[in-house]
């Protein structure tokens, strides 16, 4: 975020063309920025998430063609007030900015909406690849200043874990800060350029696939080479003589597989050059690189050598294949028993379709993880420790933006929610620096009452949903945003959880 | 790596097969009907249209803050042009080209939509300020705003192809742009949205009282590149007096009456803390019905 200081309390936005002069505490003319003490924030506007929406996206604030507009009346069973644009209470120990009660399914139902400020928080991120981005433990740079680290590698995948209060607030100013926006970053659904010591360079981005050393990563392998030998082993019998399954990683040769021999596959003659492991399963045939098979091959039978006389004979068929699919060629040997490719029948073309098929595409993920402190809680109770044990009970059901929040057991509230399934840009930030996160509490009304809740805060959804603030409320809010549920998440306010 | 937000023009097709587009401080729904290929062209040329937009009316950002009659040349860009013809019809003692900006974004994007034609129904709808496009036959219907923050309304708008009517704007001390006055709404009828723009700014600004319940501002305090100046703008309005309430009303029917006079609008519905007054030559068009009162909710509360 660029802004320069203009005069004492005015900044210049330079977000979009127009350069808005913004003076302290107000916004832009687009009401999507706004001057919080000398430094320029995003905001957003109330969201509110819209079931069985007409419109994919975002509502005009007013005046809309009527045949859309439903007349304002609000069914509560379709309607959920966001902590998306909430805004906070925080550090008021005040009740938080909303506390919505609605009806779901005859039950009289409590949500409590608040933007939560986190310093303690970070995000996991899932990279699906099978290069070696750096060894574990090493940590990940954004602009040079250290924001987490590589953990654990996983199936198909390798791991970072990113933020975290050592390096929000444990660190030094500048760490902390990117760290900051790296996160926020990451969390809005942006791309995230990052280095790893001894390793990569990445670009990472939530639902995008990664990019790794400037290559992007289109997709997961549908197993190393062995594993595809094996998963292939039956479906390519009697179509072909010899299969070799080019990894970077291993790569495998049926005849030589345990798969093969299993099945009766005969020698076909072939070797391979590459460090042998197990039978048919080979090390180190090339260089990693963006060739066939994450090696730098352009020509597969580069690790081919001389087949043996005797054992292979003219007019035998070779299928030279990738992990993915990406690549692959067909041969026959010749007189001299060297490989001359052929066109590949059409038996095999559909077995190289379905390993494309077996590839999902890599993804990266972002999951955000955050605890809920003591003003946070007690936005939602005079009692805060009681709403720890109602989220236990699983009486009271945590949603971020309305996405489904997992709570991890032990102490404490610590969630974790991933953010492609939330609203566009629900993240903010605040210098401290901490992450602002939506964070929903829904209860049974009686349930709420129980656990100490402020029951003369409460505003009907309906109030909220057009524009009432509660009274605790007392930061303009610029606006409402009607958003259509994502439909793979469950309802936020549906009592599967909650106690019904 | 860069986590600065960059407002670059984004544009999203709608499940319902509308268009959303937005940069900056434009935000714009594109609705039409038709034959298929005439609105798959329309939206392709909008889409295309709405790239440069933004950054040609800020080139000329200088001329358009500036009042009209201060013998400023003309500004050269197609809106920009269209801004400064509109706000020179109206007499007014300050008005700057800038009241019309989103209507006239609105009324040029419909024209870049309709093309050489095809199209049945459609509009541009500016963050509430509506172009419309009607087909010998056609009719459009809206609901009427009566509290731009919140987006409550009391009552229809139908325009029918007949009617010479395909503008609509709303405005008022809630919106987004600064008013003088304390009207919550005052929406128009007009040939054009630019014309209804202007015109609702204006008519906001004559729903006035001097009341201790209306708190101002300098407009370039709030905004310090306000094209409004050190000019008082509405920041917050208490509860108002029946006796209040009617004289700002009436101060804003007089000036709709002129406008209407010299033909430069067709209608108006004014808002003000749960009351509603509809003038105009054709009221038929407007249907006030249950209008919310929305006072004693302000959006500092
Ligand atoms: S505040 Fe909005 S309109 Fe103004 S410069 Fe920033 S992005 Fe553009």
């Amino acid at each position: 975020m660029t802004t320069r200081a203009i005069k004492s309390g005015k900044i210049r936005c330079d977000a979009c063309p127009v350069m808005c002069y913004i003076a302290e505490g107000r916004a832009g003319a687009c009401d999507r920025y706004a001057n919080e003490a000398g430094q320029l924030v995003r905001l957003d506007p109330l969201t509110i998430l819209q079931r069985h929406s007409e419109s994919g996206g975002e509502l005009v604030p007013f005046l809309d063609g009527a045949d859309d507009w439903d007349g304002g009346i609000v069914a509560d069973g379709d309607t959920f007030i966001t902590a998306v644009g909430a805004g906070t209470t925080y550090p008021d120990y005040k009740p938080a900015p909303f506390i919505v009660a609605s009806q779901v399914d005859d039950a009289d139902m409590i949500t409590v909406v608040s933007e939560g400020i986190f310093s303690y928080c970070g995000v996991k991120v899932k990279i699906d690849t099978d290069r070696h981005l750096g060894p574990e433990r090493a940590p990940v740079r954004v602009d040079g200043e250290p924001v987490g680290h590589v953990t654990t590698g996983e199936y198909g995948s390798q791991m970072l874990s990113l933020g975290g209060v050592n390096h929000l607030t444990g660190g030094g100013k500048k760490e902390g800060r990117v760290t900051c926006a790296t996160l926020l970053a990451l969390c809005n659904g942006g791309a995230v350029e990052m280095a790893i010591d001894d390793g990569s360079h990445l670009i990472v981005q939530a639902g995008r696939p990664p990019m790794v050393n400037g290559e992007v990563e289109e997709r997961m392998r549908a197993g190393c080479g062995s594993a595809v030998v094996g998963m292939f082993a039956s479906q390519w019998k009697g179509l072909v003589d010899e299969v070799v399954v080019v990894d970077d990683h291993i790569t495998g040769v049926m005849s030589e597989h345990q798969a093969g021999k299993v099945i009766g596959w005969p020698a076909s003659g072939i070797r391979i050059k590459g460090r042998r492991s197990t039978p048919g399963r080979y090390f180190n045939v090339a260089e990693p690189g963006t060739g066939w098979g994450g090696t730098d091959l352009a020509d597969p039978l580069t690790i081919v050598g001389d087949f043996k006389t005797g054992v292979a004979e003219p007019g035998r068929s070779l299928l030279m294949v990738s992990t993915t699919g990406e690549h692959s060629a067909y041969y026959e040997l010749d007189d001299a028993l060297r490989p001359v490719e052929k066109r590949m029948p059409d038996a095999l073309v559909k077995t190289i379709e379905r390993i494309a098929e077996n590839c999902e595409p890599a993804l990266c993920s972002v999951v955000f993880m955050g605890g809920a402190g003591g003003s946070l809680r007690a936005g939602v109770t005079e009692n805060p420790v009681r709403l720890t044990r109602s989220v236990r009970d699983a009486l009271t059901k945590v949603t971020c933006g309305g996405a489904p929040a997992y709570v991890w057991p032990g102490g404490g509230i610590t969630i974790m929610a991933d953010v492609a399934r939330m609203p566009e840009n629900a993240f903010g930030y605040v210098p401290t620096p901490a992450l602002v996160a939506p964070i929903e509490f829904t209860m049974r009304r009686d349930d709420y009452q129980a656990l100490g809740g402020h029951m003369d805060h409460v505003t009907t959804l309906a109030d909220a949903a057009r524009g009432v603030t509660g009274r605790q409320n007392d930061h303009v809010l610029a606006g409402r945003r009607r958003v259509a549920a994502d439909p793979q998440n469950p309802w936020p306010t549906n009592r599967e959880r909650a106690r019904s | 790596m860069s986590v600065g937000w960059k407002e670059t023009p984004r544009s999203v097709l709608l499940k319902d097969g509308r268009l959303g587009l937005r940069h900056g401080p434009i935000d714009l729904i594109v609705a039409a009907q038709g034959d298929p290929r005439a609105v798959t062209g329309g939206y392709e040329r909008v889409r295309a249209q709405f790239e440069t937009i933004l950054g040609d009316l800020v080139g000329e950002l200088y001329l358009l803050r500036a009042p009209v009659g201060g013998g400023q040349p003309m500004p050269s860009g197609a809106i920009a042009g269209r801004m400064a013809r509109i706000a020179r019809r109206f007499p007014a003692d300050f008005v700057t080209p800038m009241a019309a900006v989103a209507g006239c974004v609105a009324d040029h994007m419909l024209g870049v939509l309709i093309g050489d034609g095809g199209l049945e129904r459609a509009y541009v709808n500016n963050g509430g300020d509506i172009a419309l496009h009607l087909a010998p036959g056609a009719s459009y219907k809206a609901a009427i705003c009566t509290d731009p923050t919140a987006g409550g309304h009391g009552g229809t708008i139908e325009v029918d192809w007949g009617d010479p009517v395909r503008g609509i704007a709303t405005s008022g001390w809630r919106g987004r742009s600064h008013s003088l006055g304390v009207a919550d709404a005052v929406s128009v009828l007009a040939r054009d949205a630019g014309t209804a723009d202007v015109a609702a700014t204006l008519i906001a600004n004559a729903v006035d009282v001097n009341s201790s319940a209306v708190v101002r501002q300098p407009a370039n305090r709030l905004q310090p590149d306000s094209d409004l100046g050190d000019r008082p703008v509405t920041v917050q309005v208490g509860h108002l007096s029946a006796a209040e309430i009617d004289e700002a009303l009436d101060n804003g029917e007089r000036r709709v009456t002129g406008f209407v006079q010299a033909g430069l609008i067709e209608a108006a519905f004014l808002t003000l803390q749960g009351r509603t007054r509809v003038v105009g030559e054709r009221p038929a068009l407007l249907s006030p019905h249950a209008a919310i009162p929305r006072h004693g909710v302000d959006r500092h509360a």
